[in-house]
């Protein structure tokens, strides 16, 4: 129910141009931290499209979700710089740390693990961001620091 | 020490904001009120001033006294010395970092020094909130000039003849590019700035566009006035929330001011301009794709043969596509002339390059250098060398389209053309510094991953070649590569290559290919004797 109200006053500022489409999914994404099917079908109908074309547009874009975000979404950038700089020994310890692996979200929706291609950080490489914040020059002790600092209830989404 | 007429510049890029630098703004910007309520001191929120990895940043000018890893703990301290009398905070300065000298001065650091800043030049020193600061430095002066003393015509032959070359694989003269829109006959025409800077290890644009917005607002307009568009898109990737909000404003605040809208400068040309975030899809790099991508559907280049963008682009009407920073030089070509730009650089590539300096480099940050300067200079003189007493391997440059050259051949100019003769790109200006730390032949699966992640799945060659090549590679690094391995890597790269219809497939095998083609031996000691030189792979983390 909740979703409609959020959905339609989100269509009310769109003309239901198919190039609206795109911006449209980010703005529902903003609010609901996904996109629900059913938020998907009645975006079609609005936009005028078939539903097929929703999903392969969603489905495209590595920025949309189709299942729901933790709160905490933990993500590892895996860019060039920070590749060489020690990305994939972060990565692995911040796997053990949440006990996901890359791409998972823990079932008590608290944590999701993702890799993302570059957050552009790169002079502070390896950085990883949690939810809107970045942090640079990570060792895998100072990952384990800025976890535990998280699962200390700092930091909520 | 400072007084009077002081100001200080507060870094707030991407790197800097990481470190805390908001805090450390609003908290000096109370601290400074309070200590000097009748002084002109002025605290100013910045851009990226480049060198992240010293951030948070800030600069006392007119001084130019430069502080590095500035904290709130450090604020009571830096407004204390401002008092007169006082010295400066020595702790905070910059140190050599062989001679563990300070170094207080900006302009005196090597990083700085050795560089020559154009499109960089106010990122750093103006307030991008604010078009105030901008117009203070003489900007929107190179829209009115074009508007009211030259003809479309006289802009597409300055920026003809200044020699700027585009940042896609090929290099493509700007200038030509602007005069087919022009010539192509339609109702209306768009303007688009391609800012989806998807390339992993590459920040320019985003700095630019953090920095100094209204730089690329400006060129944009001018680009609109020579094509005869209306409007304009800026096709920013999503993943940079903070350059959207400053372009956002930016946009506003030029269009109050009359450089966007309707009569632009009281003319009777009309131009706008408007956001739309970039989803996240590295295909969307190829200007069909992007076109598609803003229409509302899937990001994937248009089938063979494909008319130019400038002939067919967005919503089927002609579109001029272009990279920030082309933009950005724009208002610089018009105001300084074409020979000012043209003087700088080499015969076929002018200008500036601005690079993303990043990896086993002692100064990593945002550079820019004239076209030409050799690979030496940037990674010794500006880079301060490899850090840790290592050896330097590779350099990268162009991202998953580019190519890693050998330490041996450093002396090499840096320009679209050698880069080119040497197996990799200039691109988007991604440089990543390799030392003997660094394993080639991961370097070469860690590229694969990346393409065959991205890869639209339009063509066969390209959705099934990069994955094979990638398993091969990753085999090769796990200890289970096979003689004929390399062969078979040859031939895959040969097929994608020419089977691909758009230039991430076309380009996907470089970092394979270079990396043979200087790195064999470490391809064949992983194959043959199961070792890793470089001490990367077959460790015993890799195999739990």
């Amino acid at each position: 129910m909740e979703e409609e109200i959020l959905l339609e006053e989100i269509l009310a500022s769109y003309r239901g141009n198919r190039g609206e489409l795109v911006p449209i999914l980010q703005d529902v994404q903003e609010s609901l931290g996904y996109l629900p099917e059913k938020t998907m079908i009645d975006i079609a109908q609005f936009i005028g499209v078939p539903e097929s074309h929703v999903y392969s547009v969603a489905s495209f874009y590595e920025q949309f979700r189709l299942l729901p975000l933790g709160r905490k979404r933990v993500s590892v950038c895996r860019g060039t710089a920070c590749h060489i700089r020690g990305a994939p020994q972060i990565l692995s310890t911040i796997e053990k740390a949440v006990n996901l692996k890359e791409g998972e979200t823990s079932d008590d929706l608290e944590y999701t693990l993702e890799t993302v291609a570059c957050i552009g950080c790169c002079a502070l490489a390896p950085c990883i961001r949690i939810n809107r914040d970045v942090f640079g020059e990570m060792t895998t002790e100072k990952a384990d620091e800025v976890l535990r600092a998280l699962d200390d209830g700092g930091e909520d989404a | 020490m400072p007084k009077k007429h002081s100001t200080i510049l507060v870094c707030q890029g991407t790197g800097c904001v990481s470190g805390g630098s908001e805090q450390v703004f609003n908290l000096l910007r109370d601290e400074i009120e309070d200590a000097f309520p009748d002084d002109d001191i002025r605290v100013k929120r910045t851009g990226c001033h480049g060198f992240c990895q010293q951030g948070p940043l800030i600069v006392i000018e007119p001084e130019g006294l430069f502080y590095t890893k500035v904290k709130t703990d450090d604020i009571a301290e830096i407004v204390k010395s401002l008092s007169p009398g006082k010295k400066p905070v020595d702790r905070l300065f910059y140190r050599d970092p062989s001679t563990k000298e300070p170094i207080p001065l900006h302009h005196e650091i090597p990083f700085y020094s050795q560089q020559e800043r154009t499109i960089l030049k106010y990122c750093g020193n103006i307030d991008p909130e604010d078009i105030d600061d901008y117009l203070a430095v003489d900007g929107y002066k190179a829209l009115q000039k074009a508007i009211r003393e030259l003809t479309p015509e006289g802009v597409i032959s300055e920026v003809k003849n200044s020699g700027l070359r585009g940042l896609g694989g090929a290099g493509f003269p700007t200038g030509r590019k602007w005069e087919a829109c022009r010539n192509a006959v339609a109702e209306k025409k768009y303007v688009v700035c391609n800012a989806d800077e998807g390339d992993p290890g590459a920040f320019q644009d985003r700095s630019v566009m953090e920095g100094n917005p209204h730089s690329v607002i400006e060129g944009m307009i001018i680009a609109g006035y020579a094509t005869g568009a209306s409007s304009g898109f800026v096709y920013v990737r999503a993943e940079y929330p903070l350059a959207v909000s400053r372009l956002k404003i930016a946009i506003d605040q030029a269009r109050k001011n009359g450089f966007l809208g309707d009569n632009i400068l009281d003319s009777d040309f009309s131009f706008d301009i408007e956001i739309f975030q970039g989803a996240g899809a590295f295909v969307c790099g190829e200007s069909t794709a992007l076109v598609r991508s803003i229409e509302g559907k899937r990001g994937r280049p248009k089938p063979l043969p494909r008319p130019r963008t400038s002939d067919i682009g967005l919503w089927n009407r002609p579109t001029l596509l272009n990279n920030v920073k082309s933009y950005a030089n724009i208002p610089l070509i018009i105001s300084n002339g074409a020979s000012w730009f043209a003087q700088r650089g080499t015969e076929k590539s002018k200008g500036t390059a601005v690079f993303s300096l990043t990896g086993k480099v002692v100064n990593c940050g945002l550079i820019e250098v004239p076209m030409g300067v050799t690979l030496r200079k940037i990674i010794y003189d500006i880079g301060g060398g490899v850090p840790d007493g290592k050896t330097l391997k590779a350099v990268q440059t162009g991202g998953p389209s580019g190519g890693c050259l050998p330490a041996d051949m450093i002396d090499m100019p840096v320009d679209f053309d050698s880069l080119a003769k040497a197996g990799s790109i200039m691109g988007s200006g991604g440089m990543v510094i390799m030392d003997e730390d660094t394993c080639m032949v991961d370097v070469a699966r860690y590229f694969l991953d990346f393409t065959q992640r991205e890869s639209c799945g339009q063509c066969i060659p390209c959705r099934l070649g990069t994955v094979q090549m990638f398993k091969i590679l990753d085999d090769i690094t796990k200890g289970d590569g096979r003689p004929g391995d390399i062969d078979v890597l040859l031939e895959l790269s040969e097929s994608i290559i020419k089977g691909s219809i758009c230039g991430l497939g076309k380009t996907a095998p470089n970092p394979v290919l270079t990396t043979l083609r200087y790195f064999r031996d470490e391809y064949e000691a992983h194959i043959h004797e199961k070792r890793c030189p470089a001490g990367v792979c077959m460790t015993q983390e890799e195999i739990n």
